[in-house]
């Protein structure tokens, strides 16, 4: 966890990012490591299997900061993921899941 | 895919088959209860020669060492738990230094996984953040797959380290082979946009006081001759990193050797003036640059790298050119015009006569640099260079005249002590024609002397020239200069005698520090064929110089 308040957490930008990966066991720690490693905090985390279950998709809530450009090109270098993709925050994926956490 | 009478094999077999298929015949390892199957299979191996390593680091570092020299991935293998927790710093050093390297590591069986088993450790977990990439196999079958891509990704774009955990289990399952997988090869990397080597060739031919900053990546595309020309055809003064040492010839007119925080003073505040940049194959470590903010302040930037994640990491490029930087050099020379540069050239040249590097007592055998320059007379070309980290490192760096790249094996970006003596018994192994000279400290020794024995078995031609100091020296020199000398846990009060040391392990050894004519000494142990160990004694006071102080920008380097 960071040490920014929550107050400052909700001033802050956010973005969604949106990754097609392979589904298997170790995807998801290659890519939240990639965040934890840095310190950068991961808001939200979506993942659910694509079609055949062959590929998975990542849904990711992040902060916006000067460091975000460099997080996508790390990410797009993990050989498990097969596309990148940002959202701004009103992507709607989180939006919808907010009724599960009243 | 080869179509062939199926055979019946166990993964094992399939291991060592496809590391057969892969041209690998040379390997270092240790054996353990979880990768027993494997060694199994190996002994039956005609092709491949099994290193026997006394720790798995050393295992990981002698890997290194075949594919430093080499440029092609070379294989470590370790048992599950401390077998593959000892390999982790090899394999994180390669990681840092961009190093294709397969290492693989036995796992307990998959019914075990997750039990805390005997020697049950999560390595792929630990080797996430250190690896390129890693696997985890679950069958037999996957291997077919796994291990030619394990290579594949080793050595395309950036290099670098990859790992196969393989559950003993998977290891014995028996499945049918009929077709065998390519090897795998690097892969192809998209040639940069015209547009882009047009821009930056224009930028070269207008800038007035241009730089050319050469890394490591020069030396892994096999870029140094046409680094050179370019620097030739433009007349651009050339700085190198630690890892590039050995792209352009060091007594080549445009060279201003290595950069940074030992480089010479008038490399420096070259780069202090400068007005463009080209960096290639380089990352802007914060070795190199010092303080970023006050790294070449003036100048634009053209950053040329495989690696699309290092262009605008630590410094903004006004352009930045991913891919291979030998594709980009052959595309970008031909746009770049003949200039003379006189004004420039002038400038630096009056800069390398006010601030030259101070290499005090190079005619001394006795002193640092003059040890350097003695066995650096004794050799040729030929000879491959590996160093451990620390005061001796950076002399090396200064003094040594590397004119070949893949000459200098270092640890440059974890500075791993105790990766010397093994990354050498590698190099030699990979190349045993060449004469391989580790320079090391008393330090660092230690931190793989276990390895000596294999040198001794192997009877690899290294020659580890020993800089006793009889402290942790670069530790020492930063107490003296920025501790108030108050000097603590560097100095060390017992010192094992190095040469009945080495003779113990079966390498023969010369004490420099008991010869009358030490030159002559050297000059004999280094012409034995063989591994041998050189001892001499430095003073504990001689200093690494000049130096930038941690965090401070790199025109304000104290000494030299």
């Amino acid at each position: 966890m960071n040490s920014i308040s929550g107050l400052e957490n909700q001033a802050l930008a956010r973005t969604v990012l949106e990754l097609d990966v392979n589904n298997h066991a170790g995807v998801m720690s290659h890519v939240v490591g990639l965040f934890s490693r840095r310190a950068y905090n991961v808001e939200g985390i979506l993942v659910m299997p694509v079609g055949s279950g062959v590929t998975s998709r990542i849904w990711l809530l992040v902060n916006e900061d000067e460091r975000l450009d460099q997080m996508v090109k790390q990410v797009e270098k993990l050989e498990d993921v097969l596309a990148v993709r940002r959202h701004g925050a009103e992507h709607e994926v989180f939006v919808r899941l907010e009724e599960f956490f009243r | 895919m080869s179509r062939q009478t199926p055979e019946t094999l166990s993964g094992a077999q399939i291991v060592v088959r496809l590391l057969e298929r892969q041209g690998i015949r040379t390997l270092a390892g240790i054996p353990g209860g979880a990768i027993l199957p494997i060694y199994d299979a190996l002994s039956q191996s005609t092709r491949i020669h099994h290193v026997l390593a006394r720790h798995e680091q050393g295992g990981g570092f002698m890997a290194q060492g075949m594919a430093r020299a080499t440029g092609v991935p070379a294989v470590c293998l370790a048992s599950s738990g401390p077998g593959a927790t000892n390999l982790l710093t090899a394999i994180a050093d390669a990681k840092l230094d961009s190093i294709p390297l397969v290492a693989i590591t036995g796992q307990v069986p998959r019914a075990m996984i997750g039990t805390d088993a005997f020697q049950e450790v999560d390595t792929y977990g630990l080797s996430i953040p250190i690896t390129k990439h890693n696997f985890l196999v679950g069958a037999a079958e996957d291997l077919l797959e796994v291990v030619p891509r394990a290579f594949q990704i080793a050595a395309s774009g950036r290099p670098g380290p990859v790992l196969i955990d393989i559950p003993k289990d998977v290891q014995n399952q028996l499945v049918e082979v009929s077709e065998w997988p390519a090897p795998g090869g690097a892969a192809p990397v998209a040639p940069p946009a015209d547009e882009l080597i047009e821009a930056a060739a224009a930028m070269i031919n207008e800038s007035l006081k241009p730089i050319l900053y050469l890394g490591g990546g020069v030396v892994h595309s096999g870029a140094s001759a046409a680094a050179v020309m370019l620097a030739e055809k433009a007349r651009l003064p050339t700085v190198m990193t630690l890892m590039a040492l050995g792209a352009m010839p060091v007594e080549h007119p445009l060279s201003l050797g290595m950069l940074g925080m030992h480089g010479a003073r008038c490399t420096n505040l070259a780069l202090d003036e400068c007005d463009l940049l080209i960096a290639i194959g380089a990352r802007f470590d914060d070795r190199a640059t010092g303080k970023v903010a006050g790294f070449c302040p003036q100048a634009k930037i053209v950053h040329i790298d495989i690696d699309p994640s290092e262009l605008d990491k630590i410094k903004t490029a006004h352009i930045g050119i991913a891919g291979d930087v030998c594709t980009v050099l052959d595309a970008l020379v031909p746009r770049v015009e003949v200039q003379q540069r006189a004004a420039w050239r002038s400038r630096v040249a009056s800069l390398k006569a006010s601030y030259p590097l101070r290499m005090p007592g190079i005619d001394d055998p006795r002193t640092p640099y003059g040890l350097i320059r003695a066995v650096a007379n004794c050799l040729d070309d030929q000879a491959t260079i590996t160093t451990d980290v620390g005061q001796h490192q950076m002399w090396v760096a200064q003094a040594y005249p590397l004119r070949r790249p893949r000459q200098w094996l270092t640890s440059g970006g974890l500075g791993t002590m105790g990766f010397g003596m093994p990354a050498a018994i590698g190099a030699a192994l990979a190349e045993p024609e060449r004469t391989v000279v580790c320079f090391t400290g008393d330090g660092s020794i230690l931190m793989n002397i276990q390895e000596l024995v294999t040198a001794a078995e192997e009877k690899v031609n290294v020659k580890i020239v020993l800089m006793n100091n009889s402290s942790l020296g670069l530790v020492f020199q930063q107490q003296t200069l920025f501790y108030g000398e108050r000097i603590y846990a560097s100095k060390f009060k017992g010192m094992p005698d190095f040469a009945a040391l080495a003779e113990a392990f079966g390498v023969p050894a010369v004490d420099l520090d008991q010869e009358s004519d030490p030159l002559a000494a050297l000059s004999a142990a280094l012409s034995v064929r063989g591994p041998m160990l050189i001892h001499a004694s430095i003073a504990i006071d001689q200093q690494v110089l000049p130096m930038v102080p941690p965090g401070a920008a790199n025109k304000d380097m104290i000494g030299g």
